[in-house]
């Protein structure tokens, strides 16, 4: 069931559940086209729906949605990327310490998840990937200076920095997957819903 | 056709409608921080709604021009000097070839908006010239002794926006005004919030009674708009200006209009804000 909250005069914000109905009417959102609908921001529950109010208004745009019918959310019809990693990062070995397996373990879990880009929002090209199975603590003192393409895992989530940035999450690896390309018609390599493997290569 | 900036104050930086449409892929809308006195410079001068202008801080924007052309000031009382001249704000200015156009400090309002009929050739980078905050995104930030290319825009009419009115901001409760305890709501309704100096494009930091939560935990992170007044743990309103983030971590209590969000964008630091349910 989806509820609207009131966000302003030019957006709605739509609240569902869970993540997966979040990324299921995101999908139908923006498979709909609505006029005067500018931007869509999926998030953990909610999709802050953004509008032109010189061509619709937020109750035009409610009810509008409201009339969506989202079907599951399909990860497959959102595309798949496959991201080569050399496990090399400098949290590995502490990762492996911290859920008690081996360094090969970890790897054979991060590559043998099926990561779903849920939602971006830290940085251009960011996204965080839901899917696995274990949990995280984020370091206890975050690096001023992670380079671009260091592989990471925070609570549940794993991610990819697309540009030399400070942060806290424990880093596994690295890849020369460009996650953000301005001269890319679409410059984001991951969008919200897109299926995410991660394939471990030499260095 | 071009103009070279002699000198550039605290903050000077190109801005437009902003790049709407990218924020799946995590990109800011960015865009003028006050749109109506952004509107009003390019309507003075003729552009089309949304063509490129400087957005100049606090003064202190001299250029020169190396042909004659049609300029105007908007957004703050900062007088416009040309060739030593002030000129009256709000206003079409005609300025010849090699003519310096200073924009002084104002006493009132922080950001001027200076538009140049033909507007600026510089690449548009996803779909806008601004350029954003906090991500970086768009032409670098004009310096002393560059060279911006000027046009060509076809001149166009049409009406110039009103001015906006004083008085309370006007703000539209929620998404997240249920967060917050019935006397927050109605603290943030009548008080006075100050604007620190940790203000900036990307939020208005404000100083003022606190607005406690009515729960505990955590509000996953959500996407956030213009004008959103969120409320962190320790009860201080940030007001999210142009430049804010994709998404946002704490409650918002409430969101500016638009027009609110205009005026906002004019308050320095010091100003007192109150806000008033629309």
């Amino acid at each position: 069931m989806t509820r609207f909250l009131r966000c302003g005069r030019e957006a709605v914000l739509a609240e569902v559940d869970d993540l997966e109905a979040a990324l299921a009417l995101y999908a139908a959102v923006r498979a709909a086209g609505l006029p005067g609908v500018v931007d869509l921001v999926p998030a953990a529950r909610t999709v802050l729906i953004r509008l032109d109010p010189g061509v619709t208004s937020p109750e035009a745009v409610r009810s509008a949605v409201a009339g969506l019918e989202p079907g599951s959310f399909s990860r497959v019809a959102a595309g798949t990327v496959e991201i080569p990693v050399v496990y090399d990062g400098p949290d590995l070995a502490g990762v492996a310490g911290h859920l008690g397996v081996s360094v090969d373990e970890v790897v054979a879990r991060h590559t043998g998840t099926q990561w779903t880009m849920a939602f971006g929002g830290f940085a251009p090209g960011f996204g965080y990937l839901v899917g696995g199975e274990w949990d995280v603590p984020r370091r206890e003192s975050p690096r001023t200076r992670i380079p671009a393409g260091s592989v990471g895992l925070a609570g549940r989530f794993s991610g990819v920095y697309p540009h030399d940035s400070p942060g806290g999450w424990q880093l596994i690896g690295r890849t020369t997957a460009v996650l953000w390309d301005l001269d890319r018609s679409e410059p984001a390599l991951l969008v919200p819903g897109m299926r995410v493997i991660f394939k471990a290569v030499a260095r | 056709m071009s103009l070279r900036i002699l000198r550039t104050g605290p903050l000077v930086v190109l801005k437009d409608a902003g790049r709407p449409g990218h924020a799946h892929q995590g990109v800011p809308p960015s865009g003028a921080v006050d749109r109506g006195a952004f509107a009003r410079a390019n309507a003075l001068v003729g552009n089309p709604p949304g063509t490129a202008v400087l957005e100049c801080t606090l003064g202190g924007l001299r250029v020169s021009f190396d042909e004659p052309t049609t300029i105007a000031l908007t957004g703050t009382d900062a007088a416009l000097i040309v060739g030593g001249t002030p000129i009256a704000l709000e206003t079409a200015t005609e300025v010849h070839a090699g003519a310096t156009v200073t924009v002084s400090m104002p006493k009132r309002g922080l950001r001027s908006y200076l538009a140049v009929r033909g507007g600026f050739g510089v690449p548009e980078v996803l779909g806008s010239r601004s350029t954003d905050r906090i991500a970086g995104i768009g032409p670098a930030k004009p310096a002393a002794g560059d060279v911006l290319p000027i046009g060509p825009l076809e001149a166009v009419t049409s009406p110039v926006p009103a001015l906006p009115a004083d008085g309370p901001l006007e703000v539209d409760l929620g998404p997240r005004d249920d967060w917050f305890t019935a006397a927050a709501v109605k603290t943030f309704l009548s008080a006075a919030f100050t604007v620190t100096p940790a203000s900036d494009s990307v939020g208005l930091r404000l100083d003022g009674p606190a607005l406690p939560w009515a729960r505990t935990g955590e509000l996953p992170s959500e996407g956030v708009v213009r004008g959103a007044v969120q409320v962190p743990p320790d009860g201080k309103p940030i007001v999210f200006q142009a430049d804010h983030p994709v998404t946002g971590g704490y409650p918002v209590i409430a969101v500016l209009t638009p027009e609110a969000a205009d005026r906002a964008a004019q308050a320095r630091p010091g100003a007192t804000l109150r806000f008033v349910a629309g």
